[in-house]
């Protein structure tokens, strides 16, 4: 964190030059409260969980250090809620994508009402999924407005379960995750300029080819952010889960596994062992889609001449 | 040459139907957004609501006893002091972080950034168990300054996310003018930059009450019987419904949607809303 000096063409720096260089290491001293907080409150939890974790408590005490690792991936319950968890996290990060992607592509010039469109989806992300789980209780419910329309469009004679079951928590998460999918993707998007599909079309490339050779290609670090984004924050659903899903059975997710060997059984060391292997499944994720992204184009996204 | 130069570029029906299309996507998504946060209010203002597309009749009875049966006086009050808190401290300590960041270059630059912005790229309840172990273990899990603790940890990125690039912005010239004019370091801050950075400083602070507000996980994970902010006691409500009547827990619901709503309009008047997810460069 030293500063860079700022006279590099001195060999023997004079003594004003050298004061003026401890004067800019001191300038770098706001930032430190900040970086404190950070490795703190953060950056230790991580390492202390880590150790904790291997650290196993009550019967797994004298069992080793990886007791709590093969305490969870033994136990047919628990390890079932990695696959309970992939069965949401993975379909919804695609579907949004599938239908973000259009859009956002749409999006990429300005369009009429933009600013206005992109605060409607902000809206439910900031409100966050306790609130729109409690209100898919009502909407989806047996005798909510979405049945009864469906009812009435004669759609089906029967109300459809829709919550407290897997597509309850998939429908909350689809709507939670979507703005944000949207708004990285529109956000790459609009930074591509559209010179450069317009070449392609003068040049004589079809939809498809602009779309394929020149679009996708260009979006690709969007695409790529867009479902690390998506796919780590869906993977630790949490309160839909609980309460549009089936917290017992088909959406036992692991996060809420981890919730119960910390706040159930008073095991945080099992407790952080769950988190440890929840963000390394994670990591595994992004470090993919990294590796993928790096298989596509890499260059600048304007044309020649600006 | 000449068939491309004839060859006009259809642009317009092509164009405009793409657009429309975008606009019944978002219509169908805000539909539904609708239906859902509609229910809630309805519900909440229902005396009854039976079988009928609208319920059987009006009454504000449930807010009353929502503030009775869930003490709302008593959540609202501890959300305000988390949020302003949380909002205070990580003002405090990311405006000065961006600052610098946003006008030096120094070596391992791209190390402090990437540090200082991990937080809002891990989803809470990842680090929040280990967190929460640690705050318990220091006696602070359950207590006021244990929720305060833990809603830092992603705000503090947040304003530092967003402060970076106003900083940028600001001419560095208008600081070397007040510096060379005699201005101490602590002046050129409080009339020359401060004032400067104002509409974003007031963004990133409703933001940050925004966000600390709707932030579940790390208060549910830290937060005791006394120390639950509206959005945690808003889950137990739903967690046990079954106990209350389900207009008593939308009532709550209802308040907390308001609350966050004002706030979030009064952002979007000082931010684009893409800038609230990813920084975009232009």
């Amino acid at each position: 964190m030293r500063a860079e000096p700022s006279n590099r063409s001195a060999d023997v720096a004079p003594p004003g030059v050298r004061r003026r260089q401890r004067l800019q290491w001191i300038g770098l001293l706001p930032i430190l409260p900040a970086l404190l907080i950070v490795l703190g409150l953060f950056i230790y939890p991580f390492a202390y969980g880590l150790i904790l974790s291997v650290h196993p408590q009550g019967a797994l005490a004298k069992a080793g250090m990886l007791a709590n690792y093969a305490a969870f991936f033994g136990d047919p319950r628990e390890r079932l809620s990695i696959w309970n968890t992939l069965r949401l996290a993975v379909p919804v990060t695609l579907i949004d994508l599938a239908i973000a992607l259009p859009l956002a592509y749409q999006l990429r010039r300005p369009i009429p009402g933009q600013r206005f469109v992109t605060g409607l989806l902000v809206v439910p992300m900031t409100l966050g999924t306790v609130l729109i789980a409690e209100g898919m209780i009502e909407f989806f419910g047996p005798a909510g407005w979405f049945n009864k329309t469906l009812i009435a469009l004669h759609l089906t004679a029967m109300p459809v379960q829709l919550v407290h079951n897997y597509t309850g928590v998939f429908i909350s998460l689809l709507i939670a995750d979507f703005p944000a999918v949207f708004l990285v993707l529109v956000g790459y998007a609009s930074g591509i300029d559209p010179n450069l599909e317009r070449a392609a079309r003068v040049l004589g490339a079809g939809w498809w080819q602009r779309l394929s050779r020149i679009t996708l290609p260009l979006l690709a670090p969007g695409i790529a952010a867009a479902a690390a984004l998506s796919f780590v924050a869906t993977f630790s659903v949490f309160p839909s889960a609980v309460l549009v899903g089936q917290p017992a059975g088909e959406t036992r997710v692991i996060a809420l596994a981890a919730w119960q060997a910390a706040y159930e059984r008073y095991d945080y060391s099992q407790a952080s062992a769950i988190a440890i292997v929840m963000a390394a499944i994670e990591l595994v994720f992004v470090a993919l889609v990294l590796v993928m992204r790096s298989r596509a184009y890499r260059g600048p996204t304007i044309g020649g001449r600006a | 040459m000449s068939q491309v130069a004839v060859r006009r570029i259809p642009r317009g029906r092509a164009g405009d139907r793409a657009v429309w299309w975008v606009y019944t996507l978002v219509a169908v998504f805000a539909a539904l957004v609708a239906g859902i946060f509609l229910s809630v209010l309805f519900n909440s203002v229902a005396s009854t609501w039976f079988g009928g597309w609208f319920p059987d009749g009006y009454t504000l009875k449930w807010y009353r006893f929502a503030v009775q049966e869930f003490s709302l006086g008593q959540v609202l009050w501890v959300t305000v002091e988390v949020g302003l808190a949380v909002t205070a401290v990580s003002l405090a300590l990311g405006l000065p972080a961006a600052y610098v960041l946003a006008r030096r270059t120094f070596r391992g630059k791209a190390l402090v950034l990437v540090t200082l912005v991990l937080p809002m790229m891990v989803p809470p309840i990842t680090y929040g168990i280990p967190l929460a172990a640690m705050l318990y273990q220091a006696r602070l899990g359950g207590s006021l300054a244990g929720v305060i603790i833990v809603n830092i940890v992603p705000a503090l990125p947040f304003v530092v996310l967003i402060m970076t690039p106003f900083f940028e912005q600001i001419d560095p010239n208008l600081e070397r003018a007040a510096r060379t004019l005699g201005a101490p370091i602590g002046t050129v801050f409080a009339r020359v930059l401060l004032p400067l950075a104002l509409p974003g400083v007031l963004a990133a602070g409703l933001l940050i009450l925004v966000r600390t507000i709707a932030l579940f996980e790390l208060t549910f994970l830290v937060s005791g019987a006394r120390s639950q902010t509206l959005v945690v006691a808003l889950y137990y409500a739903a967690f046990a419904a079954g106990i209350r009547p389900s207009q008593s827990i939308d009532a709550m619901a209802v308040v907390y949607m308001l609350t966050s709503l004002a706030l979030l309009l009064a952002a979007l008047r000082f931010i684009n809303p893409v800038n609230m997810v990813i920084r975009v460069k232009r």
